[in-house]
């Protein structure tokens, strides 16, 4: 598996463990940066789970359609998945067991991320009542 | 704040301003992961695919048309039908519900921006920037589009049977492209993610300056841009391929293992530059 500057990932927990900075700017800001996953790997249809079955067929549509490009990431040395609708990482709760391989820890994070942004509690909500204007 | 008194520091302090240090600048929001939620956003409208309505665009605006999209909306209704659409401008933008859209006719510039979860199909053609910044969804086009097809495209698959213009996805940052003909010059440039396919021929400078993503290629290529680079087509990549293309009907007779697979070259990374993470929510 590719991953961060072309380098191969041998180890799924590669970046969850010990105090793995790289680059100079992370030395610099003390933190992973969080990008250095595989963004190109597709997703393995046959590990859905019925929550996103579910939900593929709610929108009408015949696959996981804009949640191929979601995969769980390592930010900060913590699993988390990218939110896009907030610019900002949803850290996995630390006493949810990840599974051992990426293609089936990605669609955890596809689960995830869907309950975290369809929720009432999600930033988008006040967002889109404060500045909706159609 | 430099360059101040410890006095005028307090002063500040006491009228609510205060120095944010550049490190660490988290939002911490506690979520339960078993927060009741639904498939759409707490905001979006309840639609039923089975109701359906039809639009008649002929003498209207797109301003009128797009309100009365959101307006069927309200009243459930989950499949529109657009006729006489004349090729306007800017019509069914910044829909984030799920809803079916059929358009009967073509589409000017800017048509169907901002999508997130509609599937939209149009039986004619598109003219520039169709789909851009779309973030879900699907949006078929029958017939031919113009240049910037899929303009920052963030997610969602876009697809064109027949032939698309020139910088078909720049600085696409997601989802999937496919184009049933050709692509014009730099198709694919500044590609940030996602995915393109180009069943037939692609123009000059495919993929330049790509920063990362994939684009496959099933006719010829009339030259690579810079730091574009042919790369392996994996059997993840043939299964892919078989599977999307299959699914809009543009699989060709003799499968995919003619398609040519282009990536980053990686020499334009410079991800070191990117600012730490902004925001955090904690589950």
């Amino acid at each position: 598996m590719a991953g961060y500057k072309g380098s191969d990932i041998e180890d799924v927990d590669q970046f969850l463990k010990g105090d793995d900075l790289q680059s100079e700017r992370e030395k610099t800001i003390g933190q992973h940066i969080g990008y250095r996953y595989d963004v190109n790997l597709v997703p393995d249809y046959d590990l859905i789970t019925p929550f996103l079955q579910g939900y593929i067929e709610f929108m009408g549509w015949d696959d996981l359609n804009w949640l191929e490009d979601i995969h769980l990431g390592y930010d900060d040395g913590k699993p988390a998945v990218f939110d896009r609708n907030i610019n900002g990482w949803i850290a996995i709760p630390d006493d949810m067991k990840l599974p051992d391989n990426q293609p089936e820890r990605d669609m955890l994070a596809r689960e995830i991320l869907i309950k975290f942004q369809m929720s009432p509690d999600h930033p988008l909500v006040d967002l889109n009542k404060a500045y909706r204007s159609f | 704040m430099a360059g101040v008194t410890q006095d005028q520091d307090t002063i500040a302090e006491e009228m609510g301003m205060h120095t944010i240090p550049l490190r660490g600048r988290d939002i911490k929001t506690m979520f339960r992961v078993e927060t009741e939620g639904g498939y759409g956003y707490p905001f979006a409208k309840d639609v039923d695919f089975n109701k359906r309505a039809e639009i008649d665009c002929e003498g209207k605006g797109c301003t009128f048309v797009n309100k009365r999209i959101r307006e069927l909306m309200d009243e459930g209704h989950g499949t529109i039908v657009l006729k006489n659409p004349g090729a306007q401008h800017s019509l069914v933008v910044g829909i984030l519900n799920r809803l079916n859209i059929i358009i009967d006719g073509s589409l000017g510039y800017f048509g169907c921006g901002l999508l997130d979860g509609p599937n939209v199909r149009i039986s004619g053609r598109v003219g520039w920037s169709f789909g851009e910044n779309m973030m879900a969804g699907t949006a078929i086009v029958e017939k031919n589009a113009g240049s910037t097809f899929g303009a920052a495209l963030r997610g969602g698959d876009l697809v064109c049977r027949r032939s698309a213009g020139s910088r078909t996805g720049i600085d696409q940052k997601g989802g999937t492209i496919i184009v049933g003909g050709d692509t014009g010059a730099f198709s694919g440039f500044m590609m940030q993610r996602g995915r393109m396919v180009i069943c037939g021929n692609a123009g000059k400078n495919l993929g330049d300056s790509m920063y990362d993503g994939t684009i496959y290629v099933g006719g010829e290529i009339q030259d690579l841009g810079v730091d574009a680079v042919q790369g392996d087509l994996t059997d993840a990549d043939r299964a892919w391929l078989t599977r999307k293309l299959k699914m809009y009907e543009l699989l060709p007779k003799k499968g995919v293992e003619h398609f040519t697979k282009i990536v980053a070259g990686k020499q334009l990374w410079n991800y070191d530059n990117l600012e730490p993470t902004e925001k955090k929510i904690i589950l």
